[in-house]
């Protein structure tokens, strides 16, 4: 865990103790459940996210994605009948699809992933809303998929099935981002993607890579955040969501020009600003002020971590200069 | 110390700059250390010292960046203690940078004048375009530009762009123009007409400071030349006793055979490894290549800048798609789709731009050898941190990269040590063919030696060796053969009798060598 990381869990820890202080109910197990349940569904969602922008990429269709998949999904079961195995995957298909088309019309046809994303979001909206002739898709009552529902919304040992979701595949994506060659690739693609050209890396693969990975984890989240609302209204469902996952990214220490940032803290991030999503709802602060809070939080931590980083240069600079004067006395 | 007398061949006028005992310490580093240097009117000094030995700190404590500890500084018979920017200014002294600092996409006008434009009555304060034009041509004729005021910056070739920023110069008045590796971007031609507009600013009684690792340059318009070496006047050449010996002598404190020893040729070579036949290039879209390297030589490819060398190349690793002709691997033919196509036959580039291109300077010594290989530093596609120390410890050994470990950031090594570990990412896989664009550009001559050394044993193992060069000297002194490139063709192949600065050139501007 790198120092920027540990500085966010100690922000987040105060944060809690707060908050926990102030309105003890913070700490009641049904709150940490509910709370830990969205952080398992915007964390799958972020961790897709920062594999793109790890490469200096961004997403932002994810939210219209998470409805449309969310209304194909919940149609696939619910109206048409569909086998529940066979319709995640299929979902999850589709998602690396999304992505799959993305990355090849920003790798191959030199598209800027701001623009080619940004008619994703539009597009997929449209769809979704088209697809219910902007109805609500949802389950009829009575309903039930009980080994669905207990992998998506249930518990195990009251921790939510989808926190527990998040952290392996927290687990296994640290070791893709972090361990592998293709990790090392996205690095080396983010911090200079010439130089990785020139080393021989099939960059625009790696690239492509990186969108499918975040269109199936989309896809994936899309189930889960579909099985949690149980019913969609695709003008509406997962709207800004991409802000959420991009938001995550960037308080776990992204840098949006890529080639910097860590899976633990693309997860702190998302827990930090479910943290405060909570904060609001239990120290009664007006929910109108909501988006305001954690736009507030985002702007102070990035400055605080930017000056943070100005202040060590300086200290560093001045341990060299104590060093050399030393060097030069003891000549 | 060396003080060694700087008023040699001096007449009675005043200097128009003169240090006295300047020392500047930075943590742990003394970058210079009592130096003393005269500069006169239309004075030309030619100022060269390796990559350290404090030219940088110089041009910082001149361009008042930087105040030196103690020492002063007498510009136009006043004396200062350190410098201001304005005051640098403002006392006349100009800067012509290495990397030039031109806005590629406004005139040459809009350039010169960048901050300072003559405004049009009004309060809008329009630019006065006219006015602009009328004041620029004069500067421009003085530099002898053969291009218009009104000629987009972009469209100008490297040699221009520095006449521009020359013309920069003059307009601010400058009296003393320093010239800070002007040449080393420049091709043979080209390099004339920069040191023609020295040979200009002089005769108009402007001094010149010329800091360039080219010596045949310096030695071809320096009236002196200050030696610096760690920070300290090595010593100072009066124009009769400059020439090249002398001046590494003092660079480096000995004498250095760097050339002698990369020219001396193992064994004849074998067969063509690499060849291109009707081969076409961005360049030049309608004019076929054909070049062959052999196993076991180092081909040089001479010409021009813009003449198509980069760009074959850049064909030749499969970073550029070839819009024609077909390219043989040792007989057989060879389809490119990418670098990594290239690699995996091991074809191997070092790049022209080494921050950009070459390597990642985010990434540590080892990390960024091990990248074009990964797969083989990995277990079950994890990388193994330990692999990778493994193989970037030996190359570290073998080529003497100055770092204090592998896992050291290859942002904060010098310009030579970065080379190589480019160099070394593909020494550690097995090159057939290595391509180097430009090798030893920016590079100490300390570093420079080392890379001829290792270009030669590539060779005498059987690797095929091309190096593009436009450093005469370079190009001569290392390559078994010259194949010179006129405008997006090969003008002409010189086998070793025929090297000469005179035929290299005649067939780089399309001539027939004699």
């Amino acid at each position: 865990m790198s120092k920027k990381d540990l500085g966010l869990l100690i922000l987040i820890l105060v944060v809690g103790a707060v908050v926990a202080i102030i309105n003890p109910r913070f700490l009641l197990p049904i709150n940490l459940a509910n709370t830990s349940n969205l952080i398992g569904l915007f964390g799958i969602l972020a961790i897709g996210q920062a594999f793109v922008i790890i490469t200096g990429g961004i997403e932002l269709s994810v939210g219209s994605v998470v409805a449309l998949l969310g209304v194909l999904f919940v149609d696939f079961i619910a109206t048409r009948g569909m086998a529940w195995p066979v319709a995640l995957p299929l979902i999850l298909v589709l998602g690396g699809i999304i992505g799959l088309a993305h990355g090849w019309l920003i790798t191959r046809l030199k598209l800027q992933p701001f623009v080619v994303t940004l008619c994703g979001l539009l597009i997929y909206r449209g769809v979704a809303r088209f697809y219910t002739a902007d109805g609500t898709a949802g389950f009829a009552f009575g309903q039930n998929f009980p080994e669905l529902e207990f992998l998506t919304a249930g518990r195990s040992y009251g921790v939510p099935n989808s926190f527990i979701a998040l952290i392996v595949i927290a687990i296994v994506m640290w070791v893709v981002l972090h361990r592998s060659v293709f990790g090392r690739y996205l690095y080396a693609i983010g911090k200079n993607e010439e130089a990785a050209k020139y080393s021989g890396i099939r960059t625009g693969r790696v690239v492509m890579a990186a969108y499918v990975i975040c269109g199936v984890l989309t896809a994936l989240s899309a189930i889960y955040f579909a099985m949690y609302t149980r019913s969609i209204s695709p003008a509406s469902h997962g709207q800004f969501y991409e802000l959420y996952a991009i938001a995550a990214a960037v308080l776990g220490g992204f840098s949006l020009r890529g080639g910097e940032g860590s899976l633990i803290g693309v997860i702190l991030g998302t827990v930090l600003l479910q943290e405060l999503q909570n904060l609001v709802n239990l120290l009664g602060i007006p929910s109108s002020l909501n988006f305001a809070v954690m736009g507030g939080v985002i702007l102070i931590g990035v400055l605080v971590d930017q000056q943070w980083g100005v202040y060590r240069e300086r200290r560093l600079m001045l341990e060299a200069t104590r060093k050399g004067a030393a060097g030069a006395a003891a000549e | 110390m060396n003080y060694s007398d700087a008023s040699i061949g001096a007449s009675t006028i005043a200097p128009f700059l003169s240090l006295e005992g300047v020392r500047k310490t930075y943590p742990g580093v003394v970058a210079l250390d009592g130096f003393s240097l005269e500069v006169r009117p239309g004075e030309v000094i030619g100022l060269v010292g390796e990559n350290g030995a404090g030219k940088s700190t110089l041009m910082k404590i001149l361009g008042g960046v930087t105040t030196p500890d103690t020492g002063t500084i007498t510009v136009d018979g006043v004396a200062h203690d350190g410098l201001t920017v304005e005051a640098s200014i403002g006392s006349g002294i100009a800067f012509v940078h290495q990397e030039l600092n031109l806005f590629e996409n406004l005139d040459v006008a809009a350039n010169i004048f960048f901050g300072r434009e003559p405004l049009r009555a009004g309060p809008l304060r329009l630019v006065d375009r006219t006015r602009l034009r009328t004041l620029a041509a004069p500067l421009l004729k003085r530099v002898g530009a053969n291009f218009s005021a009104n000629t987009p910056v972009s469209a100008l070739s490297l040699a221009q762009q520095q006449m521009v920023e020359i013309a920069k110069a003059l307009s601010i008045e400058a009296r003393l123009v320093i010239l800070d590796e002007p040449t080393s971007s420049l091709p043979l031609a080209e390099t004339d007409k920069l040191l023609d507009v020295i040979k200009a600013l002089k005769a108009g009684g402007i001094s010149v400071i010329f800091i360039s690792h080219r010596l045949h340059e310096v030695e071809r318009v320096a009236d002196r030349v200050v030696v610096l070496r760690d920070g300290m006047l090595a010593g100072t050449l009066p124009k009769n006793a400059i020439n090249h010996d002398q001046m590494v002598k003092l660079m480096i404190g000995r004498m250095l055979k760097e050339r002698e020893k990369a020219a001396e040729s193992g064994r004849p070579p074998g067969a063509v490894a690499l060849s291109a036949k009707a081969v076409r290039t961005s360049a030049y879209p309608d004019r076929p290549v054909d070049l062959g390297v052999r196993r076991g030589e180092i081909l040089g490819l001479a010409g021009l800048v813009g003449s198509g060398r980069t760009e074959l190349a850049r064909v030749l690793f499969g970073i550029e798609k070839s819009l024609g002709g077909s390219l043989q691997l040792d007989g057989k033919d060879l389809v490119l789709g990418s670098a990594a196509d290239a690699v995996a036959n091991g074809i191997f580039l070092v790049p022209e731009d080494r921050k950009l291109t070459g390597i990642l300077l985010d990434l540590s010594i080892a990390q960024n050898i091990s990248l074009p290989n990964l797969p083989a530093h990995a277990r079950r596609s994890l990388v193994s941190a330990r692999a990778e120390a493994v193989t970037a410890e030996k190359q570290k050994r073998n080529l003497g990269i100055k770092a204090p470990s592998v896992a050291t950031r290859t942002g904060t090594l010098s310009g030579g040590n970065q080379q190589k570990v480019v160099l070394a990412k593909w020494l550690a896989m097995s090159p057939k063919v290595m391509i180097l664009d430009e090798p030893t550009r920016g590079i100490d001559i300390g570093a420079k030696a080392e890379i001829y050394g290792l270009m030669r044993a590539l060779a005498d193992a059987g690797v095929a060796v091309l190096m593009i060069s436009s450093d005469m000297e370079e190009v001569i002194g290392v390559s078994d053969r010259i194949a010179v490139m006129h405008e997006g063709q090969i003008s002409g192949i010189l086998d070793k009798e025929q090297f000469s600065q005179e035929n290299v050139l005649l067939l780089a501007v399309g001539k027939q060598p004699k």
